[in-house]
């Protein structure tokens, strides 16, 4: 990506999440958004990020198939466990990352 | 209980962004990391970060950067990401939306979760009254420059991390933190679960389509597991429906 591709790129992500912010502030008077489009947005967070960590867990490399013994698995698996009992964003990051220095150091 | 003036509202709103500032900082340290171990120069970094604002679209552009996705995937997979937004401007639309421009257009620019969760919480008790767009400003000003200054800091230090520490591994990491705190019902769980799948299944699909078919999916499921669970005899089950 050539470094004005990239420019651009950035700004008009920047442009679109500041209208997406500013839209009900700015227009609430005239805007209403449909119920069946509200409910919809209340999955986007679960279904983009699930879609995020699932396939960059399973495939480190992307050309590499599927293989049972890729320490990322544990290592999500575990940090999973402590976000849902801590909720918290350092703790899951500290566990994931420590297994995932463990089973590359000493071997699965 | 309402404020007696702006000043003591805004101050308020920092106070109580102050704690939760805690949950951003790690993931902006990393995401600080994470561009400068991918190469991107510092001026880049710091044009991505305040332009977008959005630690979680930062994180996936980059990570779309690496697998060479085209740019238009990265904008629309950025967006797409963005939209709950939508779902805190409307909210917070009847508290902010009577404002001068020059007041509303920082406002808006600063939105975040944080912001959004907290002043949703002192507006449902009705605590806020005349002074919402003080303590908000109090909230998103403290947000901003906590973000900001951990990016930087980020930045700082991952100009001295060697590649061998896998710290790519945190970008799905940092995802997971922020996933498994949300998935708060059987309706999210399913969303969770269908998009992760999907997407896993669909990983071949060119153009990182396959994120798009995940997200795609997940909703759906969603909202199928929601309706469902409304056919049941439940009789609160509609009661909140237009609560804001």
């Amino acid at each position: 990506m050539s470094e004005t591709t990239q420019w651009i790129t950035f700004a008009l992500i920047g442009l679109g999440t500041f209208a997406i912010r500013l839209s009900f502030i700015e227009l609430h008077t005239v805007l209403r958004i449909p119920p069946l489009f509200r409910r919809a947005l209340a999955y986007v967070p679960a279904s983009v990020l699930a879609a995020l960590v699932l396939p960059a867990v399973v495939f480190p490399d992307r050309h590499a198939g599927f293989d049972w013994m890729n320490p990322q698995i544990p290592a999500a698996a575990l940090a999973a466990l402590v976000a849902w009992r801590t909720r918290s964003t350092l703790l899951t990051l500290v566990v994931g990352m420590g297994v995932l220095w463990a089973l590359k150091h000493w071997g699965l | 209980m309402p404020y007696p003036s702006g000043t003591q509202a805004f101050r308020q709103g920092a106070h109580s962004a102050l704690p939760l500032t805690s949950g951003i900082v790690p993931f902006g340290l990393i995401t600080g990391v994470t561009a400068i171990g991918m190469g991107l120069s510092p001026a880049d970094a710091i044009g991505m970060t305040l332009l977008f604002y959005s630690g979680s679209a930062q994180m996936v552009v980059m990570q779309l950067m690496q697998n060479a996705a085209l740019p238009v995937t990265m904008v629309v997979t950025a967006l797409v990401i963005n939209l709950r937004f939508l779902m805190y401007s409307a909210s917070l639309a009847p508290h902010l939306g009577q404002l001068p421009r020059r007041q509303k257009w920082p406002m808006a620019y600063m939105l975040s979760d944080q912001s959004f969760a907290l002043c949703t919480l002192k507006m449902g008790s009705g605590g806020l009254g005349q002074h919402a767009y003080p303590y908000y400003a109090g909230t998103a000003i403290t947000m901003f420059l906590g973000w900001n200054l951990s990016v930087l800091a980020g930045m700082y230090l991952g100009a001295g991390i060697p590649e061998d520490w896998s710290l790519g591994f945190a970008i799905p990491l940092s995802f997971l933190a922020l996933l498994i705190p949300g998935i708060r019902n059987a309706a999210t769980l399913g969303a969770a679960l269908t998009g992760g799948v999907l997407a896993v299944l669909a990983a071949d699909l060119p153009y990182n389509l396959g994120l798009l078919t995940g997200a795609l999916g997940g909703i759906t499921a969603g909202l199928a597991i929601e309706s469902w669970q409304k056919k049941q005899p439940m009789p609160e089950a509609n009661s909140e429906q237009e609560a804001s």
